[in-house]
């Protein structure tokens, strides 16, 4: 890692982190659990929900896989429902350990991680705001911050939500941020109608964890193209959320 | 307008987990004063979620649910409790939290440098290659012409100040690299400060600035 460059923070090769190291020798009885995975119950039903048209969309239709996630976390905020916390551990661990893994953990230090931040769910959970964010979004959310934690033991400079200092949005602004973070299943939708070449530099900048000019590297690309299509990737998924919120 | 492309981009790494420390704390520290950064940082942080849901899932170890509900306490949001009070300030500068928790309370009580007359920095420490430091314009001044062998980051907390490429006032990030050769001047009634992190030394360009280079020290 070249020094005073704004560098970008990465599992493997030049940073060996102590923690990490010792999280594999602990785990290291469990790395052959990289076979393709299905968790039970959410994302099987999840499956046929989107395989017709948006669920939640008509009435009396199952609920959004996204509501029923939040209700999840309902339970676990309010009553500490560890049957309800079980549910979300099924459903988030083998994603968050898959997310883990695709920025570069190794197996056990994955495995610990995820267990982490399963927990930090738990310890969270009354925070949790259905107002601001989707349960995915704030577990992503968690995850990224346990890693980068785990990374750099030193200070993560973080938004404050609560900072006097915070310059408050707009009412309108508000209210469309409400309409964005309660559309993941929107969202998702959308990440569908990206052509393949968009996906894959969005995927790359989210699950390789490469600055920009790496994932040029790793595509192959000019920086410039890489850049180019991550900023039509991100336009299009702007309109086509627009279009599926019109349509609802 | 390539300005406003940087900045996403910025924003985009913030939301991934991207940026090392003397970045996240200049997106952070923007963020607290920029609604409209803010909702971009969600929609990617959304985008996130997202992503997380349609992951191809690796099968966790067997028994770690146990193992997990094992350490779960009940005692409730106790270990998540309030933070500590290190970012109250008593200065009178209203400054993002997360830019409090590496300059303390008071600003006064930093090391402040003279550059020239009406400008003054202090540097302050960071992890990392980078440096980060406080700049302090005195309304109508300007700083000697310069460009820069890195690239910079310069977020303006209070007042304003404006260059050949337009005018920057409270919560707006200016990122500079070697294609910028540009003279700040602080502008409006209030004395300008700026949140400055630079990943390589600045160059004076002016003709008395080149004179001073050598007297110029991020080292």
């Amino acid at each position: 890692m070249k020094k005073g460059k704004f560098e970008v923070i990465r599992f493997p090769g030049a940073r060996v982190d102590p923690v990490m190291e010792q999280a594999v020798e602990v785990q290291s009885g469990s790395t052959t659990a990289q076979r393709r995975y299905r968790p039970p119950r959410l994302a099987a039903k999840r499956k046929m929900d989107f395989d017709g048209r948006m669920a939640g969309s008509h009435p009396g239709e199952a609920k959004a896989p996204s509501d029923e996630l939040a209700d999840l976390m309902a339970r676990v905020a309010e009553n500490r429902d560890r049957a309800a916390f079980a549910e979300l551990f099924d459903h988030f661990a083998p994603r968050l350990k898959a997310y883990l893994l695709r920025l570069g953990a190794e197996s056990g230090a994955a495995e610990e991680l995820t267990q982490e931040a399963m927990i930090m769910v738990w310890r969270k959970a009354a925070t949790f705001d259905p107002a601001q964010a989707g349960v995915s979004t704030w577990v992503f959310r968690i995850a990224r911050n346990k890693r980068i934690d785990a990374l750099r033991r030193e200070k993560r400079p973080e938004l404050d939500p609560e900072d006097p200092a915070l310059v408050p949005e707009s009412p309108e602004e508000a209210d469309r941020a409400v309409e964005r973070n309660q559309s993941e299943d929107r969202l998702r939708a959308a990440l569908k109608t990206l052509p393949e070449e968009q996906a894959e530099v969005v995927r790359l900048a989210y699950f390789e964890d490469l600055a920009h000019g790496a994932v040029a590297e790793a595509t192959g690309l000019p920086l410039g193209t890489v850049k180019s299509r991550l900023r039509l990737a991100m336009a299009r998924l702007r309109s086509a959320m627009q279009e599926i919120a019109e349509d609802d | 307008m390539t300005e406003k492309i940087e900045t996403d981009e910025l924003l985009l790494s913030y939301a991934t987990g991207g940026l090392d420390e003397a970045m996240s704390l200049v997106i952070a520290s923007h963020l607290t004063l920029s609604p409209e950064s803010r909702a971009r940082v969600a929609e990617y942080e959304a985008l996130g979620g997202a992503m997380i849901e349609d992951i191809e899932p690796v099968e966790v170890s067997q028994g770690a649910l146990d193992s997990v509900l094992a350490q779960l306490d009940d005692d409730d949001d106790a270990p998540e409790a309030a933070k500590p009070a290190e970012t109250a300030a008593s200065d009178g500068h209203s400054l993002p939290a997360p830019l409090r928790r590496y300059i303390g309370p008071d600003i006064e009580k930093l090391r402040w440098k003279r550059l020239m007359p009406g400008v003054r920095e202090a540097e302050f420490a960071i992890d990392g290659g980078a440096r980060a430091r406080l700049m302090r314009i005195e309304s109508g001044v300007a700083v000697p012409k310069h460009s820069h062998r890195g690239r910079e980051a310069t977020l303006v907390l209070e007042g304003a100040y404006s260059d050949a490429t337009g005018l920057y006032d409270r919560g707006k990030l200016q990122l500079a690299d070697a294609a910028l050769d540009h003279q700040p001047a602080a502008t409006g009634e209030e004395a300008c400060l700026c949140l400055v992190v630079t990943d390589a030394p600045i160059r004076l360009t002016g003709k008395l600035g080149r004179l001073l280079n050598p007297l110029i020290k991020y080292q």
